[in-house]
């Protein structure tokens, strides 16, 4: 299912790779959405099992009753009889509450774009950074990486190997240096090199913190400072294994530093990541890319359509 | 954003009794109320179902519909059941020696910050431990657990990323009995449990090393498939333990109880924070408190009694009761609570106090140097104006500020802080606001 997501014919390789993670995550819940509507009636039944399944796959109580009622409401409303109908329904409602999204790709920002990568720790910031960076790189961009993740131990080294298997150069400072100034020089070293984007890894935080929330802000301060011309992004990531603490956490960086999209990270356990339907819904934060593997090509644009489609397959 | 239980179930009740008699289906509005909160702290849907059930079984059997407060005696059973599944806290078993702990999990739960923490916690209880490098795959996992043993100064053994990890674990092993280490803690590679490669390893490591404690590090933050991720751990390797980890944050930690209740595996500690003596022994009762979204008062409460023998909280309860606290109370409570952390994280331990700081913008942070501008204004006052601050005038607060080196506004800015406070306290007194029992030092 994960190969639909991508928008563009994926590489022999690239198809390799998805197909083995699809092996693991077919059997997830919302996987069996379909089978629900391949009974020979809709009963009260079918409604109740349909919100389990997307409790299940973490959709959360209050989007999964909400997603039920919108598609019974239909149903009622359309008198439709058939399973195919009610089906067409739900995927239709599941549609609209994951959202349109309609931003522009990073491989066709302007050059001098930052990319502020946050998140809470153990989200999968480093490694996400790595597959951005290996990402657009193949699409003809050239990046740099700055380190500004100065908390935890070794988090530069980790960066700086990421660094040398992509080939982009890596900025870092000691740890514990101040994390605006590895940003600051990151961003006028990019200039100097004539580097299109410049990636940002900052410290894990948790979203509760407030003052690490606020060094945040100020990070994004100190890029814009930088250079004032610059369009910055700021990209949350999010462990697709994350429960309905995701919504916090989202709003929580969405004050803070005024995320535009999500990276899914390690959507290839059994986690189906169903947090992208309480996230869109509740805040109208879209999902922007996937993690699906440990490689660092293990990154697909997200595509709700094609998501939802899979989903009933 | 979540609504205690309790008050959402004693409106219900309230709701209901004014048609007088409660019937089987009133139960049924509550038991709903009861599945919505245990899912919106992640605990998973079929723990939930099985767990409603029983409630709904003892409410109805017990006298719920007869009592005064059916709300207060659901809670009741619920906060029971809750406590059951979640069972008493284990210790740790390190009979043999070197005791031999492996700490396994998925990928980002915390499982190297967990050892150094564990390895630090031991420490302190007198033990000799060494901390192990196994984590060969991702980059510079071994930098990392070697940085943090040099900071915590606990000996790391490593080999690098070339050797395969169970021969580094039976290296270490050896290398641990001739140093004469009591306990050696082995952070593995964090894994995915359908990695049937990454499993396998794991099993591997287990024969080799034949763990006294396998503890299952896991994400507070977990949501739906915490409990196959655990099952399937379990299946392969045999867990004795759970470790909760980022319980600083503002996850319920439903998890832990799913885990518990399908693998039964006890609770052993809780990561509570970045810094590494951060690891908390696991309190049933306040991830009890938690999970239904009642907030962590009983942290609170010991925080508290920790800065506060008995005889100043009994002073201070009386002159809150008879209002005659003043300025220097006032600065001897900022300065306790001071001692007790970070204040934002005190304030978010009080139940619904999150929401109420959200709306006001967020809680600044009293920092060492506000506290000390504080002490310093106060300090310029004189006796007279400490006790009955309404008599500072324009003059005597430019006297003030001049004395304490500080600027008209920050005595004004000081003064109504003290009135505010004032006033919230005649609020409490009066009993217009709820504030739990043991608070009261504060």
């Amino acid at each position: 299912m994960l190969r639909n997501l991508f928008r563009r014919e994926p590489t022999p390789q690239e198809r390799e790779q998805i197909e083995s993670a699809v092996q693991k995550t077919r059997q997830g819940a919302l996987g069996h959405i379909s089978d629900l509507f391949r009974q020979q009636v809709i009963t009260e039944e079918t409604w109740d099992e349909l919100e389990d399944l997307l409790i299940q796959a973490d959709v959360g109580p209050t989007t999964a009753i909400e997603l039920v009622s919108r598609a019974r409401k239909e149903v009622e409303k359309e008198e439709l009889k058939t399973p195919v109908e009610a089906e067409t329904a739900v995927r239709r409602q599941m549609v609209e509450i994951l959202g349109r999204d309609e931003h522009e790709p990073l491989e066709e920002m302007p050059a001098g774009t930052i990319i502020l990568m946050v998140g809470v720790n153990g989200s999968g910031k480093t490694t996400s950074i790595a597959k951005l960076a290996s990402y657009l790189e193949q699409r003809g961009r050239s990046v740099l990486l700055a380190a500004a993740d100065t908390f935890r131990a070794a988090a530069i080294d980790q960066l700086r190997v990421w660094g040398e298997r992509v080939k982009a150069p890596v900025v870092a400072h000691q740890q514990e240096a101040d994390p605006g100034a590895v940003v600051f020089d990151a961003v006028k070293a990019a200039q100097s090199r004539g580097l299109d984007l410049v990636l940002v890894d900052t410290a894990g935080r948790l979203h509760t913190k407030f003052n690490l929330m606020e060094e945040l802000q100020k990070i994004k301060r100190v890029a814009s400072k930088a250079n004032p011309e610059a369009h910055i992004v700021s990209l949350l990531t999010l462990d697709a294994t994350t429960g309905q603490n995701a919504i916090l956490q989202a709003k929580s960086f969405l004050q803070s530093v005024e995320v535009d999209g999500i990276i899914l990270s390690k959507l290839d356990g059994t986690a189906k990541g169903g947090v992208a339907f309480s996230v869109y819904n509740e805040l109208g934060v879209p999902i922007w890319y996937i993690g699906t593997g440990e490689k660092v090509q293990d990154l697909a644009p997200f595509d709700h359509l094609a998501f939802v489609n899979a989903l009933f397959e | 954003m979540f609504e205690a239980l309790s008050d959402r179930l004693t409106d219900i009740f309230t709701g209901l009794r004014s048609k007088g008699t409660l019937t089987e289906r009133d139960v049924d509005t509550a038991m709903r109320e009861i599945r919505m909160s245990l899912l919106e702290a992640d605990v998973n849907f079929k723990v939930v179902k099985e767990f409603v059930a029983r409630v709904k079984e003892r409410s109805i059997g017990a006298e719920v519909l007869q009592s005064l407060t059916p709300g207060q005696q659901v809670v009741k059973i619920v906060h029971e059941e809750l406590l059951r599944i979640l069972g008493e806290p284990a210790r740790l078993d390190l009979q043999t020696t070197p005791a031999v702990i492996l700490l396994a999990g998925l990928q980002g739960s915390g499982k190297t910050t967990t050892a150094a923490k564990l390895a630090h916690t031991l420490r302190k209880q007198g033990h000799h431990p060494l901390l192990v490098a196994l984590d060969v795959y991702r980059p510079a996992a071994v930098d990392q657990i070697v940085s943090l043993g040099k900071q915590l100064t606990i000996p790391v053994y490593e080999e690098g990323t070339r050797e395969k990890p169970v021969k580094i674990a039976a290296n270490a092993l050896n290398h641990a009995r001739k140093n004469a280490h009591s306990v050696v803690i082995f952070d593995t590679a964090g894994r995915l449990h359908i990695d049937d490669a990454m499993m396998h390893e794991l099993k591997e490591i287990d024969h080799q090393v034949h763990p006294n404690e396998l503890l299952l590090v896991a994400d507070a933050m977990t949501g739906q498939d915490a409990v196959q991720a655990a099952e399937a751990f379990h299946q392969a390797v045999n867990l004795t333990g759970l470790i909760l980890t980022k319980m600083d944050g503002d996850a319920r930690g439903g998890a832990a109880l799913s885990i518990r209740q399908v693998t039964g595996i006890p609770i052993k500690y809780m990561g509570l924070g970045e810094k590494t003596d951060a690891l908390e022994v696991f309190h049933p009762d306040r991830l009890a408190q938690r999970i239904l979204g009642m907030g962590d008062v009983l942290s609170l409460i010991e925080k508290a009694q920790e800065q506060y023998t008995d005889d100043q909280a009994k002073s201070l309860e009386k002159k809150m009761r008879t209002a005659t606290f003043d300025l220097d109370d006032f600065l001897s409570q900022m300065q306790n609570l001071r001692k007790m952390g970070p204040l934002t994280q005190i304030v978010e331990m009080i139940p619904g106090m999150r929401g109420a700081l959200k709306q006001a913008g967020g809680m600044p942070d009293l920092n060492d140097k506000q506290v000390k501008r504080v002490e310093a204004i106060i300090q310029s006052m004189t006796k007279a104006e400490r006790r009955n601050p309404s008599i500072i005038d324009g003059s005597r607060r430019k006297r003030i500020a001049r004395g304490s080196g500080t600027t008209v506004q920050e005595v004004n800015q000081l003064l109504n802080q003290f009135r505010d406070m004032q006033k919230l306290m005649k609020q409490l007194m009066s009993g217009k606001m709820r504030i739990p029992k043991g608070l009261m030092g504060l």
